[in-house]
C-alpha cells in the first residue's frame, strides 16, 4: 500500500511538472513563431506610424539606460553602506529588509507614485517620468546585489588593506570593488534585463509615442506600453507588429539572463 | 574625504527608507479628498463612477474641487447611469473641452458621482485565489520533481528552464492569455475568452516558475543525511518527501508562497489584458470583472478630481496590503536566511 502510494504521489508530482513546462514552453513557442511570421527589415528601420518599431526600441532602451544611471550610483552606495559601513546592525537589517520589501512593491503602484510627484507638476507625461519610474524600481534590486556581492569577498583582502594604512574608502574603491566586480556587473545586467521589460510603470509616466524623438520632455516611445497598446487593436497587422515587439523583448531578456548564468559560471571556475 | 564617503553612503541607505515612506505619504495625501469623502466604506462600495442625484444640496463637491485643477469636475459632473465600462469613461475624456466650458452650470444642478472600491477590490481577491489555487500545486510538484524525482542531468536543464521563465516580462503572459489561452479556457468552462478565470490561471501560469524555482532551492537545503538515514529505515521516497523535507523546508516554502501571492496581487499587465475591464461584481467565475492595478492601468492617465482621488486610494490600498503581504513573509518565514 505504502509502495502504491508512493508511486500515485510520484506520478502526480512528474505530471504536474509535466503540465507546468507545458504551459511555459507553450508560451515560447506561439511567442517565437508570431515573432518571426512578423519580423522583416522594415519592423527595424520604420517607426510605429510606419508600422515598424525602430522608434519604441531606441526609446526602450533610452529609458531603461538612464534608469540605470541614476539607479546604479544610488543603489550602489546604499549597497556599500550597508556591507561596509554599518556597524549598526540593527539599522542595515532594517534597511535591508524594507529594501527586499520595496523590490516586491507592485509596480503600479510606483507608476502612480512618479505620477503624483512627476507628472502632475509638469502637467504632461515625459521620458524622465518613464526614466524616474524605472530607477526607482531598479535602487532595491541594485542594493541587494550590491550587498551580496561584497559579502562574498573574504576578510582578509579588507584587513590587509586596512593594514598598510589605506583610508577605508580607498580600501572598498580598489580592493573590495575590485574583487567583487564581476559579480556586480551580472548583477547589473540582470536587473537591467529586468526592467527593461517593465511595463506597468511607463504607462502613464512615459507614455508613449509614435514618432522618433530623444526629447526626454515630451512623451516617450516605449516598446513595452505599444505592445500594450497596439495588441488590443482590432487590426492584425499592428498586433502582428506587437507580437514582434514582444519577440524581441522575450529573446533579448532570455539572451541577458543566459549570458549573466555564464559569467557566473565561468567566474565560479 | 573618508567622512563624506561615509556620510554619503549613509544617505544612500536612507534612502530607501525614503522612497518607500515618501510612495506612502504621496499616496495618502492624493487620496485624501477620496479618504475624507468615502472614508472606509470605500472598501465595500460596489458602484463605481455611479451618479447619484443628492437630495440636500451637498458641499461635498466643493471638497472635491478644491484640490485639483481645472479639469477635474469632467468626469464627475457627466451623467452617467449605471455601471461605467471604462471606453465609457474614456469616451468621456474625448468631450473634454466641450463639457468643460458648461462647467459652472453643470456644477450647480448635475448629481455627484459615487466612487467605491468593492469590484476592484474583490476582483483583485478572486483573482489572485485563483491564481494560487491553481499555482501551488502545479510549482509544488515541479519543485518536488526537481528536487527529489529527476536525475541530475534533467533537473538541470529543466530547472534553467524554469528560472529564465520567470525572467518573461509579463506583458507576454498577458498577450499570450489573450491570444491563445483565454479561447481554450473559454471552451472548456464556458464564459466568454476574457474573465476572473482566465486572468487568474494566467496569473498562476506567471508565478509558477518563481514559486517553483524558490521552493525547490529551499527543499535543495535539506540536508542528505536526514534523507539518507529515513531511506535506511525503509521509508519510501514520499514519506521522505512528506516527513523529512517539507517538515525542514516549510517556512521557506511557505515564504515562497506569500511572495508569490504579493507578486499575483500587484501584477498589472498578465491581468489587464484578460480580466475583461469591466466594472462589474462578477457573478460567475467566468465573468469579466477588473481589479486594482488594471483599474490603475486603464483609468489613471485620464482622470482628475474625485476619480483621481479614488484611483490613489486604491493604489494606497494595494500598497498597504502588498507591503504587509510581503513583509510577513520576510519577516515571519523568511527571516533565518540572513
Amino acid at each position: 500500500m505504502r509502495l502504491v502510494i508512493n508511486k500515485i504521489v510520484l506520478f502526480l508530482s512528474t505530471l504536474a511538472a509535466l503540465m507546468g513546462l507545458m504551459f511555459l514552453f507553450w508560451i515560447l513557442i506561439t511567442l517565437t513563431l508570431k515573432g518571426i511570421n512578423a519580423l522583416n527589415i522594415h519592423i527595424f528601420t520604420n517607426d510605429l506610424v510606419n508600422n515598424g518599431l525602430r522608434n519604441l526600441l531606441i526609446g526602450q532602451f533610452i529609458l531603461a539606460f538612464l534608469a540605470v544611471i541614476i539607479g546604479v550610483p544610488i543603489g550602489m552606495i546604499a549597497g556599500i553602506y550597508l556591507q561596509e559601513y554599518s556597524f549598526d546592525n540593527k539599522y542595515a537589517a532594517f534597511i535591508r529588509n524594507l529594501s527586499d520589501v520595496m523590490m516586491s512593491a507592485p509596480s503600479i503602484v510606483i507608476g502612480t507614485f512618479i505620477y503624483a510627484i512627476v507628472v502632475m507638476p509638469f502637467g504632461h507625461m515625459s521620458g524622465w517620468a518613464g526614466a524616474l519610474a524605472l530607477a526607482v524600481m531598479m535602487i532595491p534590486i541594485i542594493v541587494r546585489t550590491t550587498d551580496d556581492m561584497l559579502g562574498l569577498v573574504p576578510r582578509e583582502l579588507r584587513e590587509a588593506g586596512i593594514a598598510i594604512g589605506a583610508p577605508k574608502y580607498k580600501v572598498i574603491f580598489d580592493i573590495i570593488l575590485k574583487a567583487a566586480k564581476v559579480g556586480i556587473m551580472t548583477g547589473f545586467l540582470l536587473a537591467f534585463a529586468r526592467i527593461i521589460g517593465e511595463t506597468a510603470p511607463l504607462l502613464f509616466t512615459s507614455g508613449n509615442n509614435e514618432y522618433f524623438t530623444l526629447d526626454l520632455n515630451r512623451e516617450f516611445p516605449s516598446l513595452t506600453v505599444a505592445i500594450y497598446n497596439l495588441s488590443t487593436m482590432p487590426d492584425k497587422n499592428l498586433v502582428d507588429i506587437a507580437w514582434a515587439g514582444a519577440f524581441l523583448l522575450t529573446l533579448f531578456v532570455l539572451v541577458i539572463n543566459l549570458l549573466g548564468r555564464y559569467i557566473v559560471k565561468e567566474k565560479k571556475r | 574625504m573618508e567622512n563624506i564617503f561615509k556620510r554619503l553612503s549613509a544617505l544612500n541607505a536612507t534612502t530607501i527608507l525614503f522612497l518607500l515612506t515618501g510612495i506612502f505619504v504621496v499616496l495618502f495625501l492624493y487620496a485624501k479628498p477620496a479618504i475624507k469623502e468615502y472614508g472606509i466604506k470605500f472598501l465595500i462600495d460596489p458602484r463605481w463612477g455611479v451618479s447619484i442625484n443628492p437630495n440636500k444640496p451637498s458641499n461635498n463637491q466643493d471638497k472635491a474641487v478644491v484640490n485639483q485643477d481645472n479639469e477635474n469636475i469632467v468626469v464627475e459632473e457627466e451623467d452617467i447611469g449605471g455601471n461605467v465600462p471604462v471606453d465609457q469613461e474614456e469616451i468621456i475624456q474625448t468631450d473634454e473641452e466641450d463639457i468643460a466650458i458648461n462647467d459652472e452650470d453643470a456644477l450647480s444642478q448635475k448629481s455627484k458621482v459615487i466612487y467605491g472600491g468593492l469590484i476592484p477590490i474583490v476582483g483583485t481577491v478572486l483573482s489572485t485565489v485563483i491564481a494560487m489555487a491553481f499555482a501551488v500545486p502545479i510549482a509544488m510538484g515541479i519543485a518536488v520533481f526537481l528536487s527529489e524525482i529527476a536525475p541530475f542531468y534533467i533537473s538541470k536543464p529543466v530547472g534553467v528552464a524554469i528560472e529564465l521563465l520567470a525572467a518573461i516580462p509579463s506583458i507576454i503572459y498577458g498577450m499570450w492569455g489573450l491570444f491563445y489561452f483565454g479561447p481554450v479556457v473559454s471552451r472548456i468552462f464556458g464564459g466568454g475568452s476574457v474573465g476572473l478565470l482566465v486572468a487568474g490561471l494566467v496569473l498562476g501560469i506567471m508565478i509558477i516558475p518563481f514559486m517553483a524555482s524558490l521552493s525547490r532551492d529551499s527543499m535543495n537545503t535539506t540536508p542528505s543525511v536526514l534523507k539518507e538515514s529515513a531511506y535506511a529505515m525503509g521509508a519510501t521516497k514520499f514519506e521522505v518527501i512528506k516527513d523529512v523535507i517539507f517538515p525542514y523546508a516549510k517556512s521557506g516554502i511557505i515564504g515562497s508562497m506569500i511572495l508569490a501571492l504579493g507578486r499575483a496581487l500587484g501584477e498589472t499587465m498578465a491581468v489587464a489584458f484578460v480580466i475583461g475591464g469591466v466594472f462589474k461584481l462578477p457573478e460567475k467565475i467566468t465573468d469579466p470583472s477588473v481589479s486594482i492595478p488594471v483599474v490603475l492601468a486603464n483609468n489613471f492617465a485620464e482622470s482628475s478630481g474625485m476619480s483621481l482621488s479614488a484611483l490613489f486610494y486604491l493604489a494606497l490600498i494595494l500598497f498597504v496590503i502588498s507591503f504587509l503581504v510581503i513583509s510577513f513573509a520576510k519577516f515571519y518565514f523568511l527571516r533565518d536566511k540572513k
